[in-house]
């Protein structure tokens, strides 16, 4: 077994471990947290395999920004897991019958037709190549479209998702900063002018 | 990849005019719609029909000629997606046009129902332009996100709020599924380009087993957003759960580009594997046709029964692409033209027999139109008709074709199903006729409706007869362009 490899098995039992415990985590707070050690796995995988600058990517987008926003939702969300957890125990022989059934025709799959050897192996680039060159080469000249597109798609998220929740409630306080700041003394104070109280009067 | 410096070749922009167009005004129909209130909205809906009106003249514009494709292979302009994007246009105007009394009565109109229309509409013409995978994929995307949130658009129904959550799921669901399927035939393939997948299947075989596992998947997929049976369970709960102008405008075009998606993904790109999908196609052809013809004939609901009618039509449009041949998906086409205007048209209906906090959305609501109004019962007899398929209405020759291109094929025992099927679907839009001509109206009140939508819903309804009077015109177009 090359040092390689040992990296490999290293990051990706990491990798699945972390997997398991989102889903099996009691508090939603750690079930993020093992997503951040998750997507940090998946990306050290991706720097074996020379794809630094998804790699790069997954770390800088997901794990910065993506998740944190998952993080304050998850935490203001309040969500009640116990609730969430009923029916476990029933639902527990047929889940585990599927798991089965998916698990022999993974078997058959990757037994039969699917096997690596069918699959050209990786080709080792030299010091000097730069994947992230490569990417911005056919990024913006062969996936235009498909980039323009994915763009518009992004817009109509934005419209949609402000569409569905933006509405206003007559009895919303808010701020007004700019009246804030040009209210003058006269307008909020009064100076009340009255006699000192005199002892036990 | 070297080192040089790779030339840049400049996209061919012209050949994308009318989505740059369309994605141009939407956008100042999005800022603009932020500085109108309510009493202007209407300039918001003005603005949305002229960038319709614009977009078929540039595709008028540049109609005919050969295929060209640009983008590095991503985008094809061609006859078929020409005259497809012509009708996207059309159908989504009436659609536009029917909505606005309706939203504006129910304080419903706003600009975001015009503003995601319009975005639906793009992602519809690249579907239809698409010549690589990734690019249905997007189109179809874009398509789908402006239709989740046109549905939950009314947040404050319950129906329509669980419509949307069930529609988002689903179609999550069959996008990933059509997403696996391309992914298994990128890998086999080594190609995005749809030509080149088409040409790597005919020179290396049909018979590997990951081709067609990736078939599966995709055909999977498109079943999915047709809504063909056993893949139709989202259909009647978000026909029925939507407002009638979101049913409206997801039950019309979309079914245009969704044809286009099946014969750009099957026909242009995996043709070698016919025999395959052929099988595949057929058996859910038949169950569509079985169940939504049987089924909507239970159905109190309108809306309901026209979602399980728009089932049984998606099974007919399936026999002309499983006829295959440009007989055959010329007859698909001519079809799922005339159902995307029959359908605009019953719904039309029911937007104008419902006022301001009532919904004609029962059969009862349709009992003695005739006694109110002769004129929009007749209009409705010939859109059921014209579903039905009874000449001289169009709808009759769309079965027609797609029957005789089915026989010709020698499929005898597919066409008897669907006559057979078609038959037993005649009770049900035949039975509507008998609550307008012979019940007596339990509701006599006027129908009061604005100038516009009387005149378009009565052209609309003439156009299924002079259609049906005249149907060699589009059917010639149809076949031209898919010679």
């Amino acid at each position: 077994m090359t040092f390689e490899k040992i990296i490999f098995y290293l990051f990706a039992t990491i990798l699945v471990l972390a997997a398991v415990r989102v889903i099996t985590s009691r508090n939603p707070v750690h079930s993020a947290l093992f997503l951040v050690l998750a997507f940090f796995s998946s990306s050290a995988l991706w720097i074996l395999i020379e794809a630094e600058f998804l790699a790069i990517t997954l770390v800088l987008v997901y794990v910065g920004a993506v998740m944190v926003l998952f993080l304050f939702v998850v935490m203001m969300l309040n969500i009640n897991v116990d609730v969430m957890r009923e029916g476990f125990i029933k639902y527990l022989p047929i889940g585990v019958a599927v798991a089965i059934i998916s698990a022999i025709e993974m078997g058959i799959v990757i037994t039969g037709n699917f096997s690596g050897d069918k699959s050209p192996a990786l080709v080792r680039k030299g010091a000097d190549y730069s994947n992230t060159e490569a990417i911005g080469q056919v990024l913006y000249t062969e996936y235009l479209f498909a980039f323009e597109v994915a763009a518009v798609l992004l817009l109509v998220a934005i419209v949609a998702a402000i569409s569905l929740t933006m509405r206003k409630r007559p009895n919303t306080r808010s701020q007004n900063p700019s009246s804030q700041v040009i209210v003058k003394k006269e307008d909020r104070l009064r100076v009340v002018k009255m006699d000192a109280e005199g002892k036990g009067s | 990849m070297n080192n040089e410096m790779a030339v840049i070749e400049m996209p061919n922009l012209a050949l994308v005019m009318p989505e740059m167009f369309l994605l141009g005004m939407t956008c100042v129909l999005l800022v603009l719609d932020l500085f109108l209130n309510d009493r202007n909205r209407i300039i918001t809906y003005l603005l949305a029909q002229l960038t319709l009106f614009g977009a078929v003249v540039i595709t008028f514009s540049q109609m005919g000629g050969e295929a060209v494709t640009g983008f590095s292979g991503s985008f094809v302009r061609d006859s078929m997606g020409d005259i497809l994007k012509i009708f996207i246009y059309v159908v989504t105007a009436i659609v536009f046009l029917y909505s606005r009394q309706y939203l504006q009565l129910r304080n419903m109109f706003r600009g975001e129902y015009y503003a995601l229309g319009l975005f639906g509409v793009l992602g519809m013409m690249i579907m239809v332009s698409a010549h690589s995978f990734l690019t249905v994929y997007l189109g179809l995307e874009l398509l789908s996100l402006s239709l989740y949130s046109m549905v939950a658009l009314n947040r404050d129904s319950e129906a329509s709020t669980e419509a949307a959550m069930k529609y988002f799921v689903l179609g999550a669901m069959a996008s990933g599924m059509l997403l696996y399927g391309m992914s298994m035939i990128y890998g086999i393939t080594g190609s995005l380009d749809i030509k080149e997948v088409g040409s790597y299947i005919a020179n290396n075989g049909a018979n590997n087993i990951i081709l067609s596992f990736g078939l599966v998947f995709v055909v999977v997929g498109l079943a999915f957003k047709l809504g063909a049976v056993p893949f139709h369970m989202w259909v009647p709960d978000i026909y029925q759960g939507a407002q009638t102008p979101v049913t409206l405008y997801l039950g019309a075009a979309p079914k245009i580009a969704a044809f286009a998606m099946v014969m750009r993904l099957l026909v242009d790109g995996m043709e070698a594997l016919y025999v395959d999908w052929q099988q595949m196609l057929t058996i859910m052809a038949v169950l569509s046709l079985a169940l939504g013809n049987v089924v909507a004939i239970a159905q109190t609901n309108i809306k309901r029964m026209l979602a399980y009618s728009t089932i049984s039509h998606v099974g007919f449009l399936l026999l002309g692409i499983i006829a295959a041949g440009p007989d055959g998906y010329s007859a698909s086409m001519f079809y799922v033209l005339i159902y995307a205007l029959m359908s605009t048209g019953a719904f039309g209906m029911i937007i104008l027999l419902s006022r301001a906090g009532f919904e004609a959305d029962t059969l009862d609501d349709f009992k003695g139109l005739n006694e109110r109004s002769k004129w929009y019962a007749f209009i409705m007899l010939l859109i059921m008709f014209s579903m039905a398929g009874v000449p001289p209405t169009v709808g009759f020759f769309a079965k027609l074709w797609v029957l005789e291109a089915v026989l010709n094929v020698d499929m005898v025992w597919l066409a008897a199903v669907a006559v057979l099927f078609s038959v037993i679907g005649a009770y049900y839009y035949i039975r509507i006729v008998k609550l307008m001509y012979f019940d007596k109206a339990e509701d006599n009140s006027v129908i009061v409706a604005d100038v516009d939508l009387k005149v378009v819903v009565s052209a609309n309804g003439i156009l299924m007869l002079v259609l049906g009077l005249f149907p060699g015109m589009l059917m010639a177009v149809c076949q031209q362009v898919l010679a």
